[in-house]
């Protein structure tokens, strides 16, 4: 009873390696989903113009980005940029870059979905009222599609947040990489080490994910 | 009653969605202080003709004329004629993630950029009129239909319109609720608006008229003033009309 593995957490300064990864997790995730809200708007706003072209195009880049697994993306751009143009992108630039591109797309079809979802009364009461058509976005269409949208948007950032566990695949050391780390360390002290790191980091994803979850079921429930 | 001053005035107006006419040549004015009642079969082309009278639907041929000028394809004007005519929908259409209030002064604060206090005094008078000055801060979803009606009405008004259209404004009510909406349209023609009504209401068309429009397959079949146009019809497509409001 003596060698309780629980221990290794509070070797050294083991748990805040943890936090420091965690932290880089976090970082990513959020620096991903800042910069796919506003793309994702942006696409999305596209998205319903009438233009077939945009609608080709944008359509196209959706599906690609969805359907490729995120860690394809990840290889692709972090080993296949190197390699076949010389751009050498840090672990967490690429990071991010991948992650906004797909942010981007999950996000800008939220957007679409919403902007498509109000029905074309609004615009037509709105436009009867004399107010042109971005008067019409900002005080009718917009707010409706953000109270909509905004829990969906914060499922996405839970979603990113965990995914971005891939990154440890290229070597950015963000709290999965932090904790192989300090199992190898102390294989042979504690052999159950990774039990009990693993253990922790389970706890420190729910710890970050499950307010965001509270809050998106609380804006949902708002409504 | 006599009629002088013409404020709307249809000319030839035409219009389709590509697939055969849906208006064909329909002419007709509208005098200061006119009500006159658009009525017809489902799909004869009322609710087109409303809707091109303020521009939400674009007209092939033919003209429209508002206080002698005419408008034509250019939005800006149109954005000045839709304030001058106010018009009410069949699904009262309020903007939900607004209070009544705020959805009556979007329309006089944003567009008309007047002055909000005053705009909101002048609401509060409209909405009095209309019985619902309690619901000032009630959201649309907390109303009943014939309020929500009642709501749309007033954020017409309150732009201060020449013309008020009403699209069957109480073609999707319970029946109970119709009657509140009816009196407050009665009460306008009363006080001297002038207005274009399309509804299913006979009754009330009756009463509420100054001249009956019968419009069958895009054209208009007949026109003419209430009694006449009700109990001695000249047209036996109007005559199998409104046997149809008959057990």
């Amino acid at each position: 009873m003596q060698d309780l593995g629980i221990r290794v957490l509070f070797m050294g300064n083991n748990f805040l390696r943890l936090l420091l990864g965690l932290w880089i997790t976090i970082k990513i995730s959020l620096a991903a989903a800042g910069l796919s809200l506003v793309f994702g708007t942006f696409l999305g706003m596209v998205m319903t113009l009438e233009n077939s072209v945009v609608r080709a195009v944008s359509r196209v880049y959706l599906e690609f980005i969805r359907i490729m697994p995120q860690l394809v993306l990840l290889f692709l751009v972090y080993f296949g940029l190197t390699k076949a143009f010389g751009v050498n992108l840090s672990g967490q630039a690429s990071a991010v870059l991948v992650f906004t591109l797909w942010g981007t797309a999950e996000m800008g079809d939220l957007v679409r979905g919403a902007l498509v979802s109000i029905p074309r009364h609004q615009y037509e009461t709105g436009t009867a009222l004399g107010l042109g058509p971005l008067q019409i976005y900002w005080y009718v269409i917009i707010p409706q599609a953000v109270q909509r949208l905004l829990p969906l948007a914060i499922n996405l950032t839970t979603r990113m947040i965990k995914t971005t566990s891939l990154v440890v695949l290229i070597g950015v050391v963000e709290v999965m990489k932090a904790a192989q780390q300090i199992i190898e360390a102390n294989r042979y002290t504690v052999p159950d080490a990774a039990l009990w790191i693993y253990g922790a980091i389970f706890f420190l994803y729910f710890f970050v994910c499950w307010p965001i979850s509270l809050l998106a079921a609380r804006l949902e429930r708002a409504q | 009653m006599d009629f002088e001053e013409v404020l709307l005035e249809v000319r030839h107006l035409h219009k389709d969605y590509g697939n055969g006419p849906v208006l064909e040549d329909v002419s007709f004015q509208v005098h200061k202080g006119e009500v006159i009642v658009i009525i017809g079969p489902s799909g004869c082309g009322k609710s087109t003709l409303l809707r091109c009278i303020n521009g939400l639907e674009e007209i092939v041929s033919g003209g429209i004329w508002l206080d002698g000028e005419a408008v034509g394809k250019d939005k800006a004007k149109w954005r000045e004629v839709r304030q001058k005519v106010g018009m009410v929908f069949q699904n009262y259409d309020l903007f939900p993630h607004m209070t009544v209030i705020d959805n009556i002064l979007l329309g006089p604060v944003k567009v008309q950029k007047r002055e909000k206090k005053k705009a909101e005094e002048e609401a509060e008078k409209l909405l009095e009129r209309v019985g619902l000055l309690d619901k000032k801060k009630a959201y649309p979803r907390q109303l009943s239909g014939g309020q929500k009606q009642r709501v749309a009405i007033v954020q017409a008004l309150i732009m201060k319109p020449e013309l008020m259209l009403f699209d069957e404004v109480t073609a999707a009510l319970d029946p109970e609720m119709v009657r509140e909406v009816l009196d407050v349209m009665l009460e306008l023609a009363k006080g001297g608006s002038t207005m274009l009504i399309v509804t299913h209401e006979m009754q009330f068309a009756r009463a509420v008229a100054d001249r009956i429009i019968f419009l069958d397959e895009g054209r208009i079949a007949e026109t003419g003033l209430p009694e006449a146009f009700f109990d001695q019809p000249k047209t036996e497509r109007a005559c199998r009309f409104l046997d149809t409001f008959l057990f």
